[in-house]
């Protein structure tokens, strides 16, 4: 029984940090006002980046780091366009999702001579807790990643700037009303830049997180759908740093319930037990889309004097 | 004038293009240090170009900035706030989910050199600039929690946090209602005191001559004169200001009321909260008759209309017209029983923004004959109908009918509007601060229009926050207070002050 929790708890903590690490990028973008629905594709870039590099490499720090910075170059294109050119922030969202994906895909072609699938790297990103090295029989399935501690970092840390800190209280003024910070002598572009390349690097290393610390190569299917539901945590969450975690801990346990009802002893068709998180993820949408409060001037281009 | 160190501000020959049109041409400007100083203008005459661009929001083609007699470059806001000027915009640059202190110290906050933001030593000083000038504000609350006479006492706060010498004020008294307006003089004439200069951007002549010393006059873009503000008359300073004469009060004959076309009986209105914001209101309008509800904003009047036009129900009373019960039935059937109404906000109520004037002309009639003829838009009667309006109502450029309606100036906007209001005919008019924005020569054709409709036996129901307003079109006042109105007054007894009274609340016999 206890077992069963700490693995129940182990996958939950090890399915919830790409989704927090990527989620916490979306509120850093969309608390400055730019909404970033293209989170699902710096993942994916993030994830080829990172199993590419760690396979050639050998290094899987040198993989992460590389996935983090494919995502921000992804998210610069971002950044160029719907900022500097204003252009409708979910147009150029769903075109960043189209291009990650199928640049990945190119990419692990031309690398690893024709196939979608990258061969496995020589080491993964390090265990905090491995089971394998536990000295206490009783906590016999307790397995924690890295990640899951950079994760909650990087939650703690965005939660100390957005709160006690001139720029957060700049960048959460910028999402609600850009031209009020601006006419404080605050340069609105300079800040959404640096908060859309930031919001790229964390979905990257969310990316590299999956194929780095939960799997060990890049597949075609390492990234479905994991961007969105970092999009349904961001709401869920209401936009907060502490929120976010939450949310994204629900949808890693749903992982986790995947993963311990298709263990044999319940008879559901795998088929259907691997919707749980998405089902999930729609029915939070329906609850609380409606009541969250987004903030107001995300999704709206700044334009300077504007009248 | 030449340049000197007497001057706080001085501006020459400022020079400002929008796209191809000239907003401002070689426009001067002398501010002497200490003084209260008008821009007095149109709307759109530039008066907001020109402070913007004193602001650095804006950069000028052509021209010089000196502050006191020494020449500056004004590239950005940060600048201006460098050089110690501050300015407070017509609509408020505040974020409401803020605190106030945290509005007053955004982007000039006092951290350690981590940029961790200490909010004591932030507060002491704001409480010390509060002390100072006598200004009431709660620090903890909201912004969306305040009132709009307090939000703007937080930007004039941000202003002299940022150390401001120079206050610039952007039609400043617009939003506010009587009281606050005084406090709002009161607060100035502190910080003139304390050798402030003040700059007022605004076109009320009543408030120059009652705030300001000297006042410059600009009109269409260009430079008028700057003249003493005592030894002018309003009128005068309303002839300069447009260009022509202007009758500031309204021309009418004494009503001749008709038959009631319209009755409120015992209505209560609950708004979202499930607050009463309208109590047991009763009142009754005739034809022939403009009813103006005078009130303090916030008072029932935002809840009375949008039960009347059904778009929220009562909980209980009745809504009559001609005899007809209309309340809690939807918006299309109290339009099919004649009423219409002017809105408060014309860019979210009364006008879809990015649709041309054409369309905006037919948006309530897109859907009868003829403009709809076996389901399909007939454009030639839409554009037919558009050109009649245009040309009635005076709606200028007279070819706008593809433009987009933002495009037009307010004024042209509020006409159009106006127009397709009066062509459905109605029975009851509702005119919801219908000169909310606009210029003096606007107004003028605004009270002109809905008086003729009222010797035409039409009945008008006027909500208005500005009580000038409503005792120089009124026949007969009713004042709303707290949901209820709690007086009625005919024109010949009413006056600033007995009207006064009760919008604040007190008995019409104290």
């Amino acid at each position: 029984m206890l077992s069963t929790l700490l693995i129940a708890l182990s996958i939950t903590l090890m399915y919830s940090a790409p989704l927090t690490l990527a989620a916490i990028g979306g509120v850093i973008s969309e608390r400055s006002g730019v909404v970033n629905i293209g989170i699902e594709g710096m993942m994916s870039i993030g994830a080829l980046a990172g199993a590419t590099v760690g396979y050639f490499t050998h290094s899987a720090w040198l993989g992460f780091l590389c996935a983090g910075l494919a995502g921000g170059l992804l998210a610069l294109l971002h950044a160029v366009a719907s900022i500097t050119f204003r252009a409708d922030q979910t147009v150029s969202g769903i075109a960043i999702n189209l291009i990650g994906p199928g640049l990945s895909m190119f990419l692990a072609r031309y690398f690893f001579n024709g196939a979608t699938t990258t061969l496995p790297v020589p080491n993964k990103l390090p265990k905090v807790i491995d089971q394998q090295n536990l000295k206490v029989t009783m906590f016999r399935g307790l397995n924690i990643d890295i990640t899951v501690l950079i994760a909650f970092l990087v939650v703690f840390v965005t939660w100390f700037v957005f709160y006690q800190t001139k720029w957060g209280l700049r960048i959460r003024a910028m999402g609600e009303h850009p031209a009020a910070v601006d006419t404080l002598g605050v340069s609105v572009y300079k800040s959404r830049y640096a908060c859309v390349i930031i919001s790229g690097i964390l979905a990257g290393l969310g990316g590299g997180t999956v194929t780095l610390a939960i799997i060990s190569q890049f597949t075609p299917t390492a990234i479905s759908g994991q961007g969105f539901i970092a999009l349904a945590a961001v709401i869920f969450g209401k936009w907060r740093p502490f929120g976010t975690y939450f949310a994204c801990l629900l949808f890693g346990f749903s992982q986790a319930l995947v993963i311990i009802l298709g263990d044999g002893n319940v008879v559901i068709p795998s088929t259907l037990l691997a919707m749980i998180p998405y089902i999930l993820t729609i029915i939070v949408l329906i609850i609380f889309v409606g009541r969250s409060s987004a903030p107001k001037a995300s999704g709206v281009p700044y334009e300077k004097g504007i009248r | 004038m030449e340049i000197s160190k007497k001057y706080a501000v001085q501006m020459r020959g400022i020079t400002k293009y929008f796209g191809n049109t000239k907003a401002l041409d070689s426009v001067d400007l002398d501010i002497e240090k200490g003084e209260i100083h008008a821009i007095l203008g149109e709307n759109g005459a530039g008066k907001s170009t020109l402070m913007n661009i004193l602001y650095g929001l804006y950069s000028a083609d052509g021209g010089e900035i000196y502050l006191n007699g020494e020449k500056v470059y004004i590239k950005n806001p940060n600048s201006a706030i460098w050089n110690g000027i501050g300015m407070v915009h017509q609509h408020f640059m505040l974020i409401e989910k803020f605190s106030v202190l945290q509005n007053i110290v955004l982007g000039n906050e006092t951290t350690d050199k981590f940029g961790i933001i200490n909010m004591r030593e932030a507060k002491k000083k704001v409480l010390d600039i509060i002390d100072k000038y006598g200004m009431k504000v709660d620090l903890k609350k909201k912004v969306k929690n305040i009132s709009v006479g307090m939000q703007q006492k937080v930007e004039i706060l941000k202003a002299l946090y940022r150390g401001a010498d120079i206050l610039i004020l952007d039609e400043p008294t617009a939003v506010l209602v009587p009281q606050e307006i005084d406090e709002l003089m009161d607060v100035i004439e502190n910080l003139k005191k304390d050798g402030k200069t003040i700059v007022i951007i605004t076109h009320k002549l009543k408030e120059i001559k009652k705030s300001s010393q000297k006042c410059t006059i600009i009109r269409k873009g260009k430079f008028i004169e700057c003249i003493d503000v005592k030894s002018e008359s309003e009128q005068s300073l309303a002839e300069k200001m447009v260009g022509r004469k202007v009758k500031l009060l309204v021309d009418k004959s004494k009503a001749n009321p008709g038959e009631k076309v319209f009755e409120i009986k015992n209505l209560t209105v609950k708004c979202e909260k499930g607050v009463e914001r309208v109590k047991n209101l009763s009142l009754e309008v005739h034809r022939g008759e403009i009813y103006g509800l005078a009130g303090v904003d916030g008072n029932g009047q935002k809840e009375l209309l949008e039960c009347i036009i059904s778009k929220k129900y009562a909980v209980s009373g009745q809504i009559l017209i001609n005899g007809k019960e209309i309340q809690n039935t939807s918006v299309r059937n109290v339009l099919n029983n004649k009423v219409s109404v002017i809105h408060e906000d014309r860019h979210k109520d009364g006008a879809i923004l990015d649709m041309s004037v054409a369309d905006n002309a037919i948006l309530e009639k897109y859907r009868e004959y003829p403009f709809n003829q076996r389901g399909f838009l007939i454009y030639e009667e839409r554009d037919k109908f558009t050109k009649k309006l245009i040309k009635e109502y005076d709606i200028r450029p007279v070819d706008c009918e593809y433009t987009k309606i933002r495009n037009l100036s307010g004024g042209n906007q509020q006409k159009l509007i106006i127009g397709r209001e009066i062509a459905n005919d109605p029975e009851l008019l509702i005119a919801v601060q219908p000169t909310r924005g606009l210029d003096v020569g606007a107004i003028e054709y605004v009270h002109k229009t809905l008086i003729n409709l009222r010797d035409k036996g039409k009945a008008i129901l006027l909500i208005s926050l500005e009580l000038d307003e409503i005792l120089s079109v009124s026949d007969k006042i009713g004042v709303i207070y707290d949901g209820s109105i709690i007086g009625e007054l005919d024109q010949e007894e009413a006056d600033e002050n007995n009207v006064g009274l009760l919008m604040a609340g007190g008995n019409k016999n104290d």
